[in-house]
């Protein structure tokens, strides 16, 4: 029965995803005047399609490096701005604002999908 | 769960726009003070941002938090005033350098700031309560 052996299927990880890109919006709106800090994001569609956590290697010692997201050599890509500031500064507050709208959005369309699914399966459970 | 980041995050940024704010009302209130030498004189106070990293590895957790308070470097006006008892012995009064436009922007700049961190914890927040009544 693939409903009851994956019954979230993609969406678990999506909801790993958002979580972890939301941290990165708000750490951006958080640096929006701090001079130097350049502007981060994730390619949420490459990750998402990307093998996921089976495919990262697995870390069992200090010496050896991270590739999951997140991690320093991961995922993480930096903006391009539009209009650079003198400062070095690349977060621009409306687009970061957006983009964490957005991210709000779509998690919660997720989450919608989830409690759909777990209501799926309880009334097939139920049987009533 | 990673949502629960934001808020401590987003709270790094509303503490350095606070101290922003704070910076910038001393400046206001010192906009015309005097001092009988240049180095007594009141110069404009700013926040110099820094960001703080979780820890090395994990990048994309990233605080904010005040690294220093410069002072603006800009030449005290000097004002002959021989009848002010603060003047020094040429007769010369020292101003504040305080220009209160650039605090009045600097001001709505870390208010607006501060507004954004805010939004970003009650969605958060928002999140976080739909997650936990995923199910219900």
């Amino acid at each position: 029965m693939p409903l009851l052996q994956n019954p979230f299927g993609v969406h678990e990880r999506a909801l790993q995803l958002r979580d972890m890109r939301s941290t990165m919006i708000a750490a951006n709106m958080a640096n929006s005047d701090t001079p130097n800090y350049k502007a981060r994001d994730i390619n949420f569609r490459d990750i998402m399609q990307s093998a996921g956590p089976a495919g990262t290697m697995t870390v069992t010692d200090n010496m050896h490096m991270d590739t999951s997201f997140g991690a320093a050599g991961g995922n993480v890509m930096y903006r391009i701005p539009t209009s650079p500031s003198l400062d070095g500064n690349t977060v621009e507050m409306d687009l970061e604002q957006n983009h964490y709208t957005d991210n709000a959005l779509r998690t919660q369309a997720t989450l919608t999908f989830l409690n759909s699914k777990i209501k799926g399966i309880k009334s097939a459970l139920r049987g009533e | 769960m990673s949502f629960f980041d934001v808020l401590g995050i987003s709270g790094s940024g509303m503490n350095a726009q606070m101290i922003r704010m704070n910076t910038v009302s001393s400046n206001l209130a010192n906009v015309g003070v005097t001092a009988s030498s240049e180095e007594e004189a009141y110069k404009a106070k700013r926040p110099v941002f820094r960001t703080v990293y979780d820890h090395a590895n994990d990048s994309y957790r990233a605080g904010v938090t005040v690294d220093s308070i410069a002072s603006n470097s800009k030449p005290n006006d000097k004002r002959y005033e021989p009848d002010n008892p603060m003047a020094d012995e040429n007769g010369f009064i020292y101003v504040s350098n305080v220009n209160s436009i650039e605090e009045m922007v600097d001001m709505t700049i870390a208010s607006r700031a501060y507004q954004s961190n805010v939004e970003a914890i009650n969605t958060a927040k928002r999140l976080v309560l739909q997650t936990l009544r995923l199910g219900q």
